[in-house]
């Protein structure tokens, strides 16, 4: 926990290139944790939009999870978003769906 | 946390009743490199094992309140393992640098596979090791028939040892090959010949160490087949199939990891195991990913890639679950972190997703 905003630190997960240095040891580009966090926050509203949802990225420890009500829902990595995600916007977040998929395909090509 | 690869391996010994786990384990026990083995059992068989660092736990499950079958915490494993933890370290028991556990013939393997990981101790210091399943060669064509339980233990292993191979018939044997190869493509199906010594790289390799990683992806490599896209087979009766997805172009790490936790959250039940060669943007080598149900252990990678194939190659053991949808949704999000459309990234597109 940060000892000035009493913000829980995040766990490590398996997405974070950072906590598995070694795996992506041959990175040729320079690569910064924060750039990670930005980009995955970026595809994840991307994502997320359709279902009525938006995140922030809180102080680089943790993401906020809103809904279209206000509902918010703070979350430390992929594993414990899509639960939430599910919780706030009452539909399951499947990437299989074809709805899904078409809007996002608007956006992909 | 430490280095994944440096933690203490824990390697699962499962099979349906009467399979050989037991023989199968006193046969891995005798080798000198398995010397350093703590030994965690959940039944005491007709077999005695004779080991000096051997617990009995007594597989009780604790299911999470919004969690799946998969998703539960063996509360005996985890307290065994905090305390073999704390006798190593205070040395009342002699060193060990891998543990075993032989699980109950109906047991669902995958709950200690979560336990590893859920645990906040046990995560900083175990790791899974390899899944061996034994089958027995004479009544396995049955038992596939009538308890799932052996279903899944089979497809989420990673090697498949065949027991009394001497009492079955060579074609029901070879039938029955056939078939395990169905439900699991990429785990080596191994025959234990009666009072033979089982190999020890049964523990020893697995996809985190250096010496055993290269012939690990043989495996893999070699159960997705030489060629194109498609199943590695189709179990008939059953749900349970395999196949390969190659992706063409570089995946991109972070949209590969918001699509693979949002697939595993929703049909995670459903995706018995996942490992992927991939070939990820700007990452020179391959980096190696390996799933069992909800769960995803931390990346590691290969020095060098194994053929000239730079194809991303995914291993998929599923339930009921459709290749190509899987295939054309990984594509479309990988699709969304190309440059020239993250630039796009800001539009909103209204959309209708399907309610509950």
């Amino acid at each position: 926990m940060c000892s000035l905003c009493g913000i829980i630190g995040g766990r490590d997960h398996w997405t974070d290139s950072a906590a598995s240095p070694a795996a992506f040891s041959s990175r040729q580009q320079r690569h910064t944790w924060h750039r990670e966090r930005q980009t995955r926050t970026r595809l994840l509203n991307a994502v997320l939009r359709p279902y009525g949802l938006s995140l922030k990225d809180w102080s680089g420890n943790a993401y906020i999870l809103r809904g279209r009500t206000g509902q918010t829902a703070i979350i430390n990595n992929l594993g414990e978003l899509w639960a939430e995600a599910e919780r706030l916007s009452r539909r399951d977040c499947d990437p299989l769906d074809p709805a899904l998929l078409a809007t996002l395909s608007q956006r992909g090509n | 946390m430490a280095d994944y690869a440096s933690l203490t391996g824990l390697n699962v010994v499962t099979g349906f009743l009467g399979s050989g786990k037991t023989t199968l384990l006193q046969g891995l026990l005798r080798s000198p490199r398995l010397r350093d083995t703590a030994v965690l059992i959940n039944e005491f068989g007709e077999v005695g094992l004779d080991h000096q660092l051997l617990q009995h736990v007594s597989e009780t499950t604790l299911l999470l309140d919004n969690g799946c079958l998969c998703c539960a915490v063996r509360g005996d494993l985890q307290e065994a393992l905090r305390d073999l933890l704390s006798q190593r370290s205070r040395g009342t028991i002699p060193y060990f640098s891998r543990v075993v556990i032989e699980t109950s013939g109906l047991a669902d393997p995958v709950p200690i596979a979560y336990t590893l990981l859920a645990d906040p101790v046990i995560q900083h210091h175990f790791r899974l090791g390899n899944i061996v399943a034994t089958v027995d060669a004479v009544s396995a064509g049955h038992t596939l028939d009538n308890y799932p339980e052996s279903v899944k233990q089979i497809a989420v292993a990673d090697r498949l040892i065949l027991t009394k191979v001497d009492m079955a018939d060579a074609q029901e044997v070879s039938s029955l090959c056939a078939r395990l190869r169905r439900l699991n493509g990429s785990a080596p199906i191994l025959q234990l010949a009666p009072g033979a010594a089982p190999d020890d790289g049964l523990l020893l390799d697995d996809i985190y160490r250096h010496e055993g990683k290269a012939r690990e992806i043989d495996n893999w490599l070699r159960a997705s087949g030489p060629d194109a896209d498609g199943p590695l087979g189709h179990e008939h009766g059953s749900d349970v199939h395999s196949f390969t997805v190659r992706v063409d172009r570089p995946l991109d790490w972070t949209a590969f990891g918001i699509w693979l936790t949002m697939l595993l959250n929703r049909h995670g039940e459903n995706i018995l195991r996942v490992k992927g060669l991939l070939n990820v943007v700007d990452v020179a080598t391959p980096v190696l990913i390996n799933g069992v149900q909800h769960i995803v252990h931390p990346p590691s990678h290969l020095d060098v890639w194994p053929d000239d194939d730079r194809r991303s190659r995914l291993i998929f053991i599923v339930r009921g679950l459709d290749e190509a949808k899987i295939r054309a949704s990984l594509d479309v999000f990988n699709a969304l972190a190309n440059p020239d459309v993250q630039a796009r990234l800001s539009g909103r597109v209204p959309v209708d997703v399907g309610d509950r």
